[in-house]
């Protein structure tokens, strides 16, 4: 059984363009959110591959979230297009394998740092409950840490 | 040559359809070449020895052990661990051993629903008394012992130290042969070494490969029940999920000159730590569809997403630790 | 460039950035934290990293402890990455030899409530940045040489303006128009709104400008047949055709003409007059030089039972002895270092709109047709007369506008802009020609939003009298008795319908891309937007670039437009070009896709996956594999992520340096 104080590791991939600056306008903002998530960041949003998101699984984080620029917004035209199908197919895998709802992708446009904010609150939320229901597997059945 | 100075060769099969002893077998006339410069200590399925004569060789007294097919069952990892002991070289043979193979996928199940349907609920068990196999058993002749069923199929480097492997399901009789040269050759090799097969993915030496258009844009999978390809064109472009650009080469694309899509079977390449993983990554490249309809449409046909990326490398690579056992 | 084999040597320096950092997580203990990572040489904390003294003590360190990374945990790297990479360059390291930490924006800033937790957070993030850093790899920034040259594809009012903008900053400029004179549509227009003023004398002085310019060099006849190259160095391949008269012997004196025995319709009227197989297009043709048509030309087309040609009057004639029937074709290649698309639309065709009955009666003829009517060197001299006998004085002329605009089951939504505007004009110029005539103007909605179009419009209903209806003609019916078109109308606004007869319907036919600007979009690899036209590279902020490096578009093969923005854009389009000739260089970024040949199978994803074209498989040693072009890479990396061996890398953000920090964060 997962203990009340758990604290979930969310690993978010974060775009130069759109979705790294929300995250620095969220600071520039002082809008406060959980400390559970650590960014990463890439150029472009097509950049993460499905290998990252599972060795960021596999070695001990609880979730974790790609974001990008909204489509059409891209600022190398297609790259999250590509993102998108590479998400939508890790999460086939991540649902058959129980792990569907691990893995989240979401757009944040470079002036939504309170929407990112906001998002993260109720990621951690939800990650926190999902550990602590009955269904969520203890480690001898190989579930999550 | 002298029964001394022959290379000893052990070969075993775990959790095995038997494929891959066949391979040997299907080395034709190369085997005799083989059996030359070899001497077989122990092969359960083709002569007669036994375990105790493993037993009783010096530690290092076997030159190279071969080992196909995936851990399920104790006694499986009871003699590997004893054939590690007894063998200066162990290779893992064919993808069940490299991998972990088909049968891997019955990590996505836990044991009991598996234990549970194979044995209580499949449509053509009776089975009325409930009765379900047990480790041991009291017989009227005495307490018998069966092996455990392991909780998961674990591919041979789970279990114990393996110096080389030789990929396919099975590996084909040029990649065997070429791995048996190899390991005779005497030739110093880096620890991990995969034997027989290409450096490059199987594109590099498929004959379909120069059909490819300039750019592959898949508006629409498609299943090979569905058509006949065109044996002349690339199957990737031609909308079948063909496995190729991802899958090791050396098998000189035996299942594309039949007009069937490569399944992945002599695995990933060597900077690739999860198979599926870069599968997916590289499906997903070629989709032409720009939004969640337009991708669920392209995705439609393909029913077993994990089944076809992951058929043979599931107990491998980054999701073993992850799978959260369904129940049937 | 390689990057040194030796031990990284890491320096961490960790900014209070005043109060922002330090009020918040203890930098003394994340210092020491930071020290006791593997391969950090030395960990300093101070206020101010991005001050002098800040920066200075980073350039001492670097010297003193030999360092050969440098790690800054501090504020955003979008904030500082550029000063603290212009540091480590006067230091004399490679700029990508940094990493820096968001300890700021990303931490301290938003997790105020949590110290202890934004503490723990700063350590995972240092660790990460060190471990990258540790496999961080000396990385160039190619400077690539450009030709100051650039290449004007369209000799309309947009290109010319283009050509001209460039000429006149010293650029060495190509104009390739593909009829026999520049001047484009513009040059077939009477009068232009909402000045009124005459076409072609606002237009023949800019084409006299380009024709006397020294710095441009005029390709009439001419297209573009190949194209290589990229930003900076184009090599383009330009096929002149042959106009069987020499250019520089022809002074345009029309004897030939005068006497050429066969005729064509023409053109330039849109087929309402006759022209002859030698021809110049309208008498201010710049270069002003007759060309032989041969697909009519009785030399060309005429042969006796010997083989010999039976006209060669046009030779006999000139006096000039310009004549030439065995000119051939001609290829030849330039070298540009930008290119400027702008080869203009052309109108819709009102055959597809079967319910006007275009060509089924010649009274009803597109607005094209009619400004050539109304133009003094059209086929009537300017008076308003009805086709095809120019007998009859139209008294009364149904403009139908939104003719292939705005019309989804023509498959063009969009609207085309102008039409509004030059309807209101002919309106106007038809009532000062005919002031007893009666001008209807069948509308669905009036756009005039330019700077003084609005005015216009009212000039047209108050002062001119021209009837402004609100409706979508669903058809026009000939007479069968009296062979005039009947426009049915119902008034939106009044809910009336008529049935107007008309001597005179004019089709206010919509903008669609020109045939040559899809042969030229696919040369060059630019995309096209939904509505046909080019992709500009972002709707808003960048309408005259595409996504191709070094090529521009403007004018009409962008959208639809009128003059002054067709203007306005050849002149953005021109000092975007500037941009990179002026500069004489163009750099390639660091963070490139590279290929491992040796694990490279030629599978072709990656090709599949670049927006930008710069992937290509080509055959070395037998091999098919990936080559990427580093001049057209953006560094997105898509190509890395795709790539199913691993064989393709994204420099800066390589597997073997993106899964290290990723694992480090989530097992921290």
């Amino acid at each position: 059984m997962s203990k009340p104080d758990f604290e979930p590791k969310i690993i978010v991939f974060a775009c130069n363009w759109c979705s790294y600056a929300a995250m620095d306008l969220a600071g520039t903002s002082r809008t406060q959110y959980p400390h559970n998530v650590r960014i990463v960041r890439v150029m472009c949003s097509s950049r993460v591959t499905p290998e990252m998101v599972l060795t960021a699984l596999a070695e001990g984080a609880d979730a974790v979230l790609i974001t990008g620029c909204h489509p059409g917004d891209c600022h190398y035209l297609v790259g999250n297009y590509k993102t998108l199908a590479r998400y939508m197919l890790l999460k086939k895998v991540l649902d058959d394998l129980g792990l569907g709802d691990r893995v989240k992708l979401e757009w944040f446009s470079a002036g939504e740092g309170e929407r990112f904010a906001q998002y993260v609150r109720s990621f951690v939320e939800e990650v926190k409950k999902g550990a602590l229901s009955p269904k969520s597997s203890t480690p001898e059945e190989g579930g999550s840490r | 040559m002298s029964p001394q100075t022959k290379v000893k060769v052990a070969f075993y099969w775990n959790a095995s359809c038997g494929g891959c002893e066949e391979a040997v077998v299907d080395l034709g006339e190369d085997l005799f070449k083989v059996l030359e410069v070899v001497d077989i200590v122990f092969w359960p399925v083709a002569l007669d020895f036994k375990l105790e004569d493993v037993e009783k060789l010096p530690d290092g007294g076997i030159d190279v052990a071969i080992i196909n097919g995936g851990i399920r069952f104790s006694e499986h990892e009871k003699v590997v661990k004893l054939l590690r002991k007894k063998s200066k070289i162990v290779v893992a043979y064919g993808s069940c051993a490299h991998l972990g193979g088909i049968p891997g996928l019955a990590n996505l199940w836990s044991k009991a629903s598996i234990m549970d349907y194979v044995y209580l609920k499949a449509p053509s068990v009776v089975n009325e008394s409930n009765v379900l196999p047990k480790e041991v058993v009291q017989t009227e002749v005495g307490e018998l012992e069966l092996p455990a069923f392991l909780d998961a199929l674990k591919p041979l480097n789970q279990v114990i130290d393996v110096d080389y492997y030789v990929p396919g399901c099975p590996p084909t009789p040029n990649v065997t042969f070429k791995a048996i040269q190899t390991l005779l050759s005497g030739k110093l090799l880096p620890k991990g070494v995969i034997l027989g097969a290409d450096t490059r993915a199987l594109c590099d030496t498929c004959p379909l490969n120069e059909t490819k258009p300039e750019k592959l844009a898949i508006k629409e999978f498609r299943r090979p029940h569905t058509f006949i390809p065109d044996p002349k064109k690339c199957l990737l472009a031609q909308g079948l999920l063909c496995l190729g650009p991802v899958t090791r080469g050396g098998c000189e694309a035996a299942c594309v000159k039949a007009n069937m899509p490569c399944t992945g079977c002599f695995g990933p390449l060597d900077n690739v730590v999860d198979f599926g993983a870069r599968a997916l990554s590289f499906i997903a490249s070629i989709i032409d569809q720009k939004d969640e309809e337009g991708i669920k449409k392209a995705l439609g046909p393909v029913v077993d997403l994990v089944g076809q990326v992951y058929k043979f490398s599931l107990p491998s690579g980054l999701l073993k630790d992850l799978v959260k056992r369904k129940e049937v | 460039m390689e990057t040194p084999s030796e031990q990284p040597r890491i320096g961490v320096y960790i900014c209070h950035c005043g109060t922002n950092i330090a009020g918040v997580i203890n930098v003394d203990e994340l210092t020491k934290f930071a020290s006791g990572l593997p391969n950090v040489v030395i960990a300093k904390n101070y206020q101010f990293m991005c001050s002098k003294p800040g920066q200075e003590m980073i350039v001492e360190d670097i010297k003193q402890h030999k360092l050969n990374r440098v790690v800054v945990a501090a504020c955003s790297p979008r904030m500082h990455e550029p000063t603290f990479r212009r540091l480590l360059q006067s230091a004399g390291l490679n700029p990508y030899l940094l990493e820096m930490v968001n300890i700021r924006e990303h931490c301290t800033w938003v997790h105020e409530h949590e110290p202890d937790k934004a503490l723990e957070k700063a350590k995972a993030l240092i660790a990460a940045a060190v471990i990258r850093a540790s496999r961080l790899e000396v990385l160039e920034e190619k400077e690539l040489p450009v030709v100051k040259s650039a290449l004007v594809i369209g000799g309309g009012i947009a290109g010319l303006f283009a050509a001209l903008t460039l000429a006149n900053s010293g650029v060495k400029v190509y104009l390739v128009e593909s009829s026999p004179t520049i001047g484009g549509k513009m040059a077939m227009l009477d009068k232009t709104f909402p000045t009124l003023d005459c076409s072609k004398c606002i237009l023949t002085p800019i084409m006299n400008d380009v024709a006397n310019h020294p710095n441009i060099e005029l390709l009439t006849y001419a297209e573009v047949v190949d194209v290589q190259g990229s930003v900076g160095d184009f090599k383009i391949k330009v096929l002149l055709k042959p106009r069987y008269v020499d250019p520089t012997k022809c002074k345009a004196c029309g004897e030939c003409a005068k006497k050429c025995p066969a005729s064509a319709p023409n053109e330039f009227d849109i087929g309402l007059s006759k022209r002859k197989a030698i021809y110049i297009t309208f008498p201010q043709a710049v270069p002003t030089v007759y060309t032989i048509d041969p697909n009519v030309c009785l030399y060309f087309t005429k042969r006796d039972r010997m083989g010999r040609p039976l006209c060669g009057v046009c030779q006999k004639v000139c006096p000039a002895q310009a004549i030439d029937y065995n000119m051939q074709p001609k290829t030849v290649e330039i070298n540009v270092g930008a290119v400027i698309i702008a080869t203009g639309f052309e109108t819709f065709d009102p055959r597809l709109k079967k319910e006007y009955k275009y060509g089924v009666s010649p009274r009803i003829i597109t607005s094209l047709e009619f400004e050539r009517i109304l133009c003094a060197t059209g086929p009537t001299g300017g008076k308003v007369l009805c086709p095809p006998d120019w007998k009859e004085v139209p008294k009364r002329v149904v403009f139908i506008q939104c003719v292939g605009s705005r019309d989804l089951t023509v498959d063009v939504p969009y609207c085309s802009k102008v039409c509004c505007m030059y309807t209101a004009k002919q309106a106007i110029l038809y009532k000062e020609r005919v002031p007893d005539g009666e001008a209807y103007v069948i509308y669905i909605d009036v756009r005039a939003a330019g700077k003084g179009f609005e005015e216009f419009y009212r000039r047209a209903v108050e002062e001119f009298n021209v009837t402004y209806i609100k409706s979508r003609v669903g058809e026009v019916v000939i007479d069968p008795e009296t062979n005039k078109p009947i426009v049915r109308v119902e008034d939106a606004l009044t809910g009336y319908m008529m049935e107007l007869e008309a001597d005179l319907v004019v089709l206010a036919v919509g903008l669609r891309p020109s045939p040559s600007t899809l042969k030229i979009a696919e040369l060059f690899k630019v995309s096209r937007s939904p509505d046909g036209f080019l992709q500009e590279l972002h709707a808003k902020l960048y309408p005259v670039q595409t996504a191709v490096d070094g090529v521009f578009i403007c004018g009409c093969a962008q959208g639809p437009k009128d003059i002054p923005d067709s203007v306005a854009q050849a002149k953005a389009a021109a000092s975007a070009a500037l941009e990179i000739l002026a500069q004489g260089f163009v750099k390639t970024i660091g963070y490139v896709a590279s290929v491992d040949k040796d694990l490279c199978s030629g599978c072709g994803i990656c090709v599949s996956v670049c927006p930008y074209d710069a992937i290509a498989i080509k055959v070395e040693n037998g091999k098919r594999v990936a080559s990427v072009e580093d001049v057209k890479c953006k560094g997105c990396g898509s190509c890395a992520a795709a790539c199913p061996s691993g064989a393709m890398q994204q420099k800066h953000f390589k597997d073997s340096q993106l899964i290290p920090v990723v694992k480090t964060l989530a097992r921290m």
